[in-house]
């Protein structure tokens, strides 16, 4: 069966690299008691993949990764065992299986929320409006060939100045996820809220959009002057997450449902769902 | 959580910031105000290799099990840290609390290898403590050297205020009860390296005074006081099975040098090999009980959460209950566990194990003969035959390997230009094995890799009075083989690597140096040499100057033949073996002289006054 997890990492796990989470998870798995699937051959590896993978230096409340298991307990059950088995710093947050034919998160990834704190952001604050409001944000981005100019308007879903009472910041504020800004001046915005493009293709870095508002509000960029936390990682609501024909349309018509139960509620169907919601709790 | 030692605008800077940051699965958690002895634990070399050594993981456990003590652990900063450190005067700190090491009782430090003493330094510095023990307050902690180079402590003796002979095990408790009621006496520093030198296994450099002959030997070498005293003798930990364990080692998060389980089957060796001083100061054998091992061995793996584990001794094959092990292992197979095996005798049983837990086709058989031919083998004391290998490759081509490695030393003593060109020649002959299995049957060609270091004369081995040779020479013989290489019917199968020799001469000098080598190691530390052991950061021009300018001869030390009377730095150390009987092996070894290992016929070493192990075997 395939499983879900979601996970959130923060202290001085953030400088933990990527390829050093998935051993530490790999670990973690078998620590846990996790009947986790393995590949065959003579160095059997476990059925594991990652969402989307976190740079080194951020904090996050909202990472995914996907597992195949022989067998599972509840996801309660399954939430304590890991949770048992962590360092300070990481949490198992949920654990959720997902149809068999599940195309795997990696896959999905479309957009991701963000929180930006720290020294920096207060100063580029005032000018958000006009900035975000631009029709275009062009930015050279280095590749490992070339420089390609790119325009990040159109990635940059949201962007906002971010108050304290917002769900995510005020829940990761009180899970103690971002570190020193809790000691922040409350009467001030907690940072910049951002809702970017992400996955495989047009992957938009926090940072380079920090560089940008400070080259356009004529400050040096430092990197050292922001905290970035990744707050979810979303798919685009529309798309199918399953593979084969029939799960195709058994997903379609439960989607058309979904759709169906949000105009009576009188709400919008939303344009994202985060990775998680796309997976069942195990009772 | 904790704050941490280092800024994140640091961190984000220099490479692998996991270094710095501890906080892995299973660390020590305590509260440093609610323990009375607070324990700095360092290997002096960067963490992943420093994480993978199972001496410091043994202690580690050992002193946290203990209420009064929080033993945190020390790795050497690599160089993007260090200078930042310098230049910020950041001091260097414990993994686990980020305490600065200046604060604490002890910094302990396990000397593994010569080519780490420069990072010893490098420790002392970054921490605050000055290089000299003479120098130091009473507001630095007590510095403490241990492991198999403590065997000859002389060329550190200015640096460690005391230093512990043999397996940790068994002293550490007194030392630490010692400390605790020196420290509500009101006694310091100096009361403590007294009353500690009475404690078996302990010495303190401090308490002795050597005075030097003419020709630069030594003419004596003796206790400044009455009580201090004359011999201190290893210590050993007679109960292997019953002395404590890690069971819930750290699991780091960078992929560190041994990222796996080990279990440690036994301890010392029986085969006696006449180069190897790890086969003479562990002595005697004493092997560990294998339900306990296996007991463990699920214990660990699920404590860890590792893929991967290994067994850990000398001569693996020697362990008796190798096959009961080996087949409960193979039951953690099935839940994705790999088995890595120690190199092992090749025989049917061994290559039965091997095809079951590794891909036949990629991984390679190891030979270690040491010599090329029989007579230089049996100058060293290796059991190894050229019928044991010829008929261990053989039976591995037809299971379908075509890998082999072959490891030898170049300049043991009594060594021949024949010898050497017996290297590739026995080489050769392996590869002519192979191809006698019918084309159809194997694998395209067969790949033999020979591998040759250069021999470095160790303190308590029978080899300890031995002469080096100069650099030149030794590449000199490294260039014999090759060419005689060359020449061989399958060169095109074999392949042939040396290492230069720069390092050899200082592993040599600082092995069976003497105090007057202090200077040079601060003279060359101040010159910027540090992490010798990493090829491309080791510097010998720098090293070469550090000799000149202290006017140390190299020669001395190591092109010198030692007399048999000659009071040799580490005299005062007894090991187990006793002098006598090296150096009848050493006359054994100028004969040819084969001596049976352990189990066959005892020797007389002398390690049988520490009545436990292969020494009581069929005694009961």
């Amino acid at each position: 069966m395939n499983i879900r997890i979601k996970f959130c990492k923060y202290g001085a796990m953030k400088f933990i690299g990527h390829l050093d989470m998935m051993r530490y998870f790999q670990k973690a798995i078998r620590r846990a008691g996790i009947d986790i699937a393995y590949s065959g051959g003579y160095s059997p590896h476990q059925i594991m993949s990652f969402a989307s993978p976190l740079g080194v230096g951020m904090t996050s409340g909202g990472e995914y990764f996907d597992i195949e298991a022989h067998t599972s307990r509840s996801s309660r059950e399954s939430l304590d065992a890991l949770n048992r088995v962590m360092s300070e710093g990481v949490e198992a947050l949920e654990y959720k299986r997902l149809p068999d034919a599940a195309k795997p998160a990696m896959s999905l990834v479309a957009a991701a929320d963000y929180l930006a704190y720290g020294s920096g952001i207060q100063a580029l604050l005032p000018r958000l409006l006009e900035f975000y409001g631009q029709e275009r944000i062009l930015v050279t981005k280095q590749t490992k060939k070339q420089e390609a100019r790119i325009d990040l308007k159109p990635l940059t879903y949201r962007m906002e100045a971010a108050g304290w009472e917002t769900g995510a910041v005020a829940r990761e504020l009180a899970a103690g996820r971002l570190g020193d800004l809790a000691e922040a001046d409350r009467t001030r915005p907690a940072g910049l809220f951002l809702r970017t493009c992400a996955g495989s293709s047009d992957n938009v870095k926090p940072g380079l959009l920090l560089e940008a508002f400070c080259r356009f509000c004529g400050v040096e960029y430092d990197p050292m002057a922001f905290r970035v936390h990744r707050l979810e990682v979303y798919a685009r609501s529309e798309e199918i997450p399953v593979k084969g024909e029939t799960e195709r349309a058994a997903y379609q018509k439960h989607l058309e449902e979904k759709k169906e139960a949000y105009v009576r509620a009188g709400k919008p169907f939303p344009e994202f769902f985060t990775l998680g919601e796309l997976g069942e709790e195990i009772a | 959580m904790g704050k941490l030692a280092l800024s994140d605008e640091i961190l984000l800077k220099i490479e692998k910031p996991a270094r710095y940051i501890g906080n892995e699965y299973n660390m020590a958690r305590k509260d440093p105000a609610k323990v009375a002895i607070r324990f700095a634990m360092c290997f002096p070399d960067v963490y992943e290799i420093g994480m993978s050594h199972l001496g410091i993981q043994i202690l580690y456990d050992m002193f946290n099990k203990r209420e009064d003590v929080y033993c945190e652990r020390v790795y050497s900063p690599w160089h993007d840290l260090h200078e930042i450190m310098k230049e910020r005067n950041i001091p260097l700190f414990t993994l686990e609390t980020q305490s600065p090491v200046r604060d604490m009782d002890f910094l302990g430090v396990t000397i593994q290898y010569e080519m780490c003493y420069t990072n010893i330094l490098q420790i002392l510095d970054l921490s605050g403590i000055p290089f000299l023990a003479k120098e130091r307050g009473e507001d630095v902690p007590i510095v403490i050297g241990g492991g198999p180079c403590a065997y000859n402590p002389e060329p550190l003796a200015d640096f460690f205020d005391l230093f512990y002979i043999g397996e940790g095990e068994t002293r550490y408790g007194e030392l630490f009860g010692l400390y605790r009621s020196i420290r509500k006496a009101g006694g310091g520093r100096k009361e403590f390296l007294r009353a500690a030198c009475r404690i078996p296994g302990i010495y303190v450099p401090s308490l002795y005074e050597v005075s030097y002959k003419e020709d630069g030997t030594i003419a004596s070498f003796a206790p400044k006081y009455e009580d201090v005293p004359a011999v201190v003798r290893k210590e050993a930990e007679m109960d292997v099975t019953g002395a404590p364990y890690p069971e819930k080692p750290l699991v780091p998060f960078l992929k560190v040098t041994q990222d796996r389980v080990v279990l440690e089957v036994m301890r010392g060796c029986i085969r006696g090999c006449r180069f190897c001083q790890a086969g003479m100061i562990y002595r005697p054998l004493r092997e560990r009980g294998v339900d306990v091992l296996k007991r463990r061995a699920k214990a660990m793996l699920e404590s860890t959460g590792h893929e991967e584990i290994s067994l850990s001794s000398l001569s693996s094959s020697d362990y008796s209950g190798l096959e009961e092990l080996l087949e409960s292992l193979m039951e953690f197979k099935e839940k994705g566990v790999n088995i890595s095996l120690p190199s092992l005798r090749i025989d049917a049983f061994s290559l039965d194990v091997m095809g079951k837990v590794q891909d036949v086709r990629k991984s390679s058989l190891t030979f270690a003969p040491e010599a090329g031919t029989q007579r230089l083998r049996d100058v060293i004391n290796k059991g190894l035959t050229e019928e044991d290998i010829l008929h261990g490759a053989g039976l591995a081509f037809e299971g379908g390997w075509q890998k082999v490695k072959l490891y030898f030393m170049l300049g043991l003593p009594t060594e021949t230009k024949e010898d050497r060109e017996e290297i590739p020649r026995l080489a050769d002959r392996i590869a002519r094995r192979y191809y006698e299995i019918p084309k159809d049957k194997r694998n395209g060609k067969c790949q033999i890799t020979i591998s040759t270091s250069f021999f470095v004369p160790k303190p308590f081995t029978p080899f300890q009075w031995a002469p080096m040779c100069p650099k030149e020479e030794y590449l000199a013989r490294a260039k014999d083989v090759n060419l005689e290489m060359k020449a061989q019917l399958n060169h095109k199968s074999l392949k042939y690597n040396w290492h230069e020799a720069d390092v050899t001469v200082l592993e040599g000098v600082f092995a069976r140096g003497d105090r007057r080598l202090g200077k040079v190691l601060l003279a060359a530390y101040r010159k910027g040499c540090m992490f010798d052991a990493w090829t491309e950061q080791f510097d010998n021009g720098k090293w070469m100057e550090a000799f000149r300018e202290c006017g140390v001869s190299i020669d001395f030390y190591n092109l010198r033949a030692r007399d048999l009377d000659e009071i040799l730095p580490w005299d005062f150390i007894d090991c187990g073996v006793s002098k006598e009987f090296l150096k009848k092996e050493w006359g054994r070894a100028q004969n040819a002289e084969v001596t049976p290992n352990c189990r066959e016929k005892c020797a007389g070493c002398g390690a049988m006054r520490l009545k436990g192990g292969v020494c009581l075997e069929h005694k009961d």
